[in-house]
C-alpha cells in the first residue's frame, strides 16, 4: 500500500527522503565532528597544547637523581688546603676563584655553594637556605670536611633507594592538565561555539526549522564526550609512553569521570554563553569563570599551598573537584564509590548550571 | 478583481475548495524596547499558491513582519494564522512545512554546500535529496566546496537551498535575490515560480521594483511599519489613474515646463525632475503631439523625450512623495 503511493508521488513529484525521529541528532553530531576537525586551532588548543605543556613541564621539572654540588673556593690563604680536602669528592666538582666572582657566579646559580677559607683553619659556608641544592652542598662538604679530620659516625646507619614512580612532579601535573583539559573545552567548545553560531543568525536559522532545540544541545555535549576520551588518551598515553607514569586505577573509572567532567564544564559554559550576544563579550565572561579555577584548584601545584582555612572552598570548585578525583584514581588506584563527594560537587555544578541555562538561554 | 487561480494542489497535500489563506494576520504590531513602532497594526492575507511580495524601503519594518510571521519574533500586538494554525500551538509540526530564509543568516563555513544541505534535510520528516536541490538553484558544481569559500551571490543561493530542503508547502524569503546578479536574480525568480506552480505559497520581501512587479501575484508596499498599498502590481498601478510616464527635457531649459505638462490633456501627475519634468498620462495618443506642440510654439529645443509605462515606482514616489531607494 504504502509502495503504491511512494509510486504516485513520483509521478507528481521528485521522490523525497524520509527521516526518523533521530536524524537531526545524527547529523548534527556529524556536522560538529566535521566542524572540529576542519578547525586546525582547535586540534591545537584541545590536542597538541596540553600535550606540549606535558612534555615541557615533565622534561623542565623532571627529578632526576641529584646529580654533583659544584661549590667555588674563594681565593685566599687556606684555600689551597681545601682544594687538597674536596679533590678526593667527585660529587663536589669546586673552583677557585677571586671572593667578589665567586659570589656572583653562586648568585647566578653556577655554583651551590661558596667556601671562604678564615683565618686559623676554619672555613665560612656561604649558601642560600632556601635552594634546595645548596642547603645540600653545605651538608656534603660539610660532612667531607669534617670526616676528612677525623670525625667518627657512632651510630652504624645503612641506605637503599626507594623510588616510588606516582610521586614524581609529572605524576602530580598530568592529571591536572587533564582536568584543565577538561575544563578548557568544555567551556570554550560548548560556550564559545553557541555564542558564534548566535552572533552569525545560525541559532535562529536552525530553530526556523523542525529541529528538536533539545537535540540540538544533546549533539553539542556528545561531541564534547567523543572529543573527551580522545583527550585523556592522549595526555595518559604521553604519561605512560614518555614519562613512564603508571595508572593504577580503572580506564573505565577515569573515562566515566571525564564523562561527568566534560558534562559539567559543557554545562557550565552553556550557563556562560545562555545571554551573551557577541564572541568577544563571552570570551571574556569566560576568562572569568575560568581563572579563579586555573590558580586555586590544584593543576600545576597544590592547593595545599593555600592556607588551610580556605581548602573547603577550594574542593567546592569543580575543577579541584575534578582533579582530586583524578589523581586519586590515577595514582592510588581509588574506586570510583570512594569519590562520590568529589562526583557530588562536580555533578552539582553541572545539574544547577544546566538548569539555570535552559532557564534563561535564548537562541536569537 | 482578480481571479484566484489555484489549479494544482499540492503533492500529497488536501486543499479544501476555494482560495485558503496560508497567511492570514490582523492588527500585527511590534514595539521594539518599549519604544521602536517597527510594525504598526498591519492586516494581510496571502492566498495558497501564490507568491507575495513585501515592497519597502530599508527599515520599513519588512523583516520585523516576516520574522513574526515566521514565528521567530513575539509580536507586541494582534493576530496571525499560518496555515491555519497560530504559534502558540504545535510548532515543530508547523514547522515541518515551512521554507524559510532569513535575510542574514552566515552558515557553517567549514562545512561543504552538500554536507550543510544534508543537515537542514534532516531535520525535515520528509526532504528532498540534496542533490535535487542543489542542482535546482544551480550549485551542482560547488557540491563540495566549503560554504566559507563561496561568494556572496552562491551563499545566497545555498541560504534559499535550505529553505527548499525541507520540501515546503510555505516559503518565506526575505530578500532572497539582494547581492544577485541579473542573472542568478532570473534564475530565482523561475525557482520561485515553479514553486507557485506546483502548488506552494510565497512570502518574499524586496527593495527591487522590478523584481516585485514581475515575480508577485500580489503584494503590499510597506512603509514605516505600515501597509500603503496592497493588490496586484498591475492594479496597483492602474490606481494611479495613469498607464504612461512621459519624461522630457528641453534645451534650454524651459521655465514654465511643469506647467506646460500639468495642462497636458489626461495628465494625471507631474513630478519635477532633474532639469525637466515627469508627467503621467493615461493616453500617450493624445498627451504626446499635445506636449511637442506646445514645446514648438515655445521655440524650445528637445534634449531628451522618453515614454515608459508606470511602474511601481512611481506608485511608491505617488503614495509617499520620496523615492524608494534614497533612504
Ligand atoms: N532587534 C531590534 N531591536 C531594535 N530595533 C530593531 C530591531 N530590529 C529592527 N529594528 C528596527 O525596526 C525597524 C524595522 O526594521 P526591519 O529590519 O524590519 O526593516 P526592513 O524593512 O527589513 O529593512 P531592510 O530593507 O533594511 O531589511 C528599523 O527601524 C530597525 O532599526
Ligand atoms: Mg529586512
Amino acid at each position: 500500500m504504502q509502495a503504491e503511493e511512494e509510486k504516485n508521488e513520483t509521478a507528481a513529484e521528485p521522490r523525497l527522503l524520509h527521516h526518523g525521529r533521530w536524524s537531526g541528532y545524527r547529523n548534527l553530531l556529524w556536522a560538529r565532528m566535521l566542524e572540529l576537525a576542519r578547525e586546525p586551532e582547535v586540534i591545537f588548543w584541545v590536542f597538541a597544547f596540553p600535550l606540549l605543556l606535558a612534555i615541557g613541564l615533565g622534561i623542565a621539572f623532571r627529578q632526576a637523581p641529584v646529580g654533583k654540588t659544584p661549590v667555588a673556593i674563594s681565593a685566599a690563604p687556606g684555600a689551597a688546603h681545601l682544594a687538597q680536602l674536596l679533590k678526593q669528592q667527585p660529587l663536589i666538582p669546586f673552583q677557585v676563584l677571586p671572593a667578589g666572582a665567586a659570589l656572583d657566579q653562586f648568585r647566578l646559580g653556577r655554583y651551590d655553594l661558596v667556601l671562604e677559607p678564615q683565618p686559623g683553619g676554619g672555613v665560612l659556608y656561604r649558601f642560600d637556605p632556601s635552594r634546595p641544592e645548596s642547603v645540600l652542598a653545605r651538608r656534603r662538604v660539610d660532612d667531607a670536611l669534617q670526616a676528612a679530620a677525623g670525625r667518627r659516625d657512632v651510630v652504624t646507619t645503612r641506605s637503599r633507594p626507594y623510588r616510588q614512580p606516582g610521586a614524581r612532579y609529572i605524576d602530580f601535573l598530568i592529571p591536572g592538565l587533564l582536568g584543565m583539559n577538561l575544563m578548557n573545552s568544555g567551556m570554550w567548545g560548548v560556550g564559545f561555539a553557541l555564542v558564534e553560531m548566535r552572533q552569525r543568525k545560525l541559532l535562529k536559522r536552525l530553530i526556523a526549522t523542525p529541529m528538536h532545540r533539545s537535540h540540538f544541545l544533546l549533539a553539542l555535549g556528545s561531541s564534547r564526550l567523543l572529543l573527551m576520551v580522545v583527550e585523556i588518551v592522549l595526555l595518559l598515553g604521553v604519561g605512560i609512553w614518555i614519562f613512564g607514569m603508571r595508572v593504577e586505577g580503572s580506564w573505565w573509572t577515569i573515562l566515566l569521570l571525564g564523562a561527568i567532567g566534560s558534562a559539567s564544564f559543557g554545562a557550565l559554559g552553556l550557563l556562560t554563553a545562555c545571554r551573551a550576544q557577541k564572541i568577544e563579550s563571552v570570551s571574556g565572561l569566560l576568562n572569568v569563570v575560568m581563572m579563579p579555577m586555573w590558580v586555586f584548584s590544584g593543576v600545576f601545584f597544590s592547593y595545599q599551598r593555600f592556607p588551610r582555612a580556605v581548602w573547603p572552598l577550594i574542593r567546592l570548585l569543580p575543577l579541584t573537584a575534578i582533579n582530586d578525583a583524578l589523581r586519586a584514581v590515577i595514582l592510588q588506584g581509588a574506586a570510583l564509590d570512594a569519590q562520590l563527594g568529589r562526583l557530588l560537587v562536580l555533578a552539582g555544578w553541572g545539574v544547577v548550571s544546566f538548569a539555570l541555562a535552559l532557564h534563561w538561554f535564548r537562541w536569537k | 478583481m482578480d481571479a484566484v487561480s489555484n489549479p494544482s494542489a499540492g503533492p500529497g497535500v488536501e486543499k479544501s475548495a476555494g482560495a485558503r489563506a496560508a497567511i492570514r494576520c490582523r492588527g500585527l504590531r511590534k514595539t521594539y524596547d518599549g519604544k521602536l513602532e517597527a510594525v504598526r497594526g498591519l492586516d494581510l492575507e496571502v492566498r495558497e499558491g501564490e507568491c507575495f511580495g513585501l515592497l519597502g524601503p530599508n527599515g520599513a519594518g519588512k523583516t520585523t513582519t516576516i520574522e513574526m510571521l515566521e514565528g521567530l519574533l513575539e509580536p507586541s500586538g494582534g493576530e496571525m494564522e499560518v496555515l491555519g494554525q497560530n504559534w502558540a500551538g504545535q510548532g515543530r509540526q508547523l514547522r515541518e512545512q515551512l521554507g524559510i530564509s532569513l535575510q542574514e543568516t552566515r552558515l557553517s563555513e567549514k562545512l561543504t554546500v552538500r554536507e550543510t544541505l544534508r543537515l537542514f534535510a534532516s531535520f525535515y520528516a520528509e526532504a528532498r535529496p540534496p542533490e535535487e536541490v542543489l542542482a535546482e538553484m544551480e550549485l551542482g558544481d560547488k557540491a563540495d566546496a566549503r560554504v566559507g569559500k563561496l561568494s556572496g551571490g552562491q551563499r545566497q543561493r545555498l541560504a534559499v537551498a535550505t529553505a527548499l530542503a525541507g520540501n515546503p508547502r510555505l516559503l518565506f524569503l526575505d530578500e532572497p535575490t539582494t547581492g544577485l546578479d541579473p542573472q542568478s536574480r532570473r534564475q530565482l525568480w523561475e525557482v520561485v515560480r515553479r514553486f507557485t506552480r506546483g502548488g506552494g505559497t510565497v512570502l518574499l520581501t524586496t527593495h527591487y521594483m522590478d523584481e516585485a512587479e514581475r515575480l508577485c501575484d500580489r503584494l503590499a508596499i510597506v512603509d514605516r511599519g505600515k501597509i500603503i498599498a496592497q493588490g496586484a502590481p498591475a492594479e496597483l498601478i492602474r490606481n494611479l489613474g495613469g498607464d504612461h510616464v512621459i519624461e522630457v527635457m528641453t534645451d534650454p531649459p524651459t521655465p514654465g515646463l511643469a506647467e506646460i505638462c500639468r495642462r497636458l490633456p489626461g495628465a494625471q501627475a507631474v513630478w519635477p525632475a532633474a532639469e525637466g519634468c515627469q508627467v503621467q498620462v493615461s493616453q500617450l495618443e493624445t498627451s504626446l503631439p499635445e506636449l511637442l506642440r506646445q514645446l514648438q510654439a515655445q521655440g524650445a529645443g528637445l534634449a531628451r523625450l522618453s515614454t515608459r509605462s508606470t511602474s511601481l515606482e512611481d506608485v511608491f514616489v505617488q503614495l509617499t512623495g520620496r523615492q524608494l531607494r534614497d533612504e
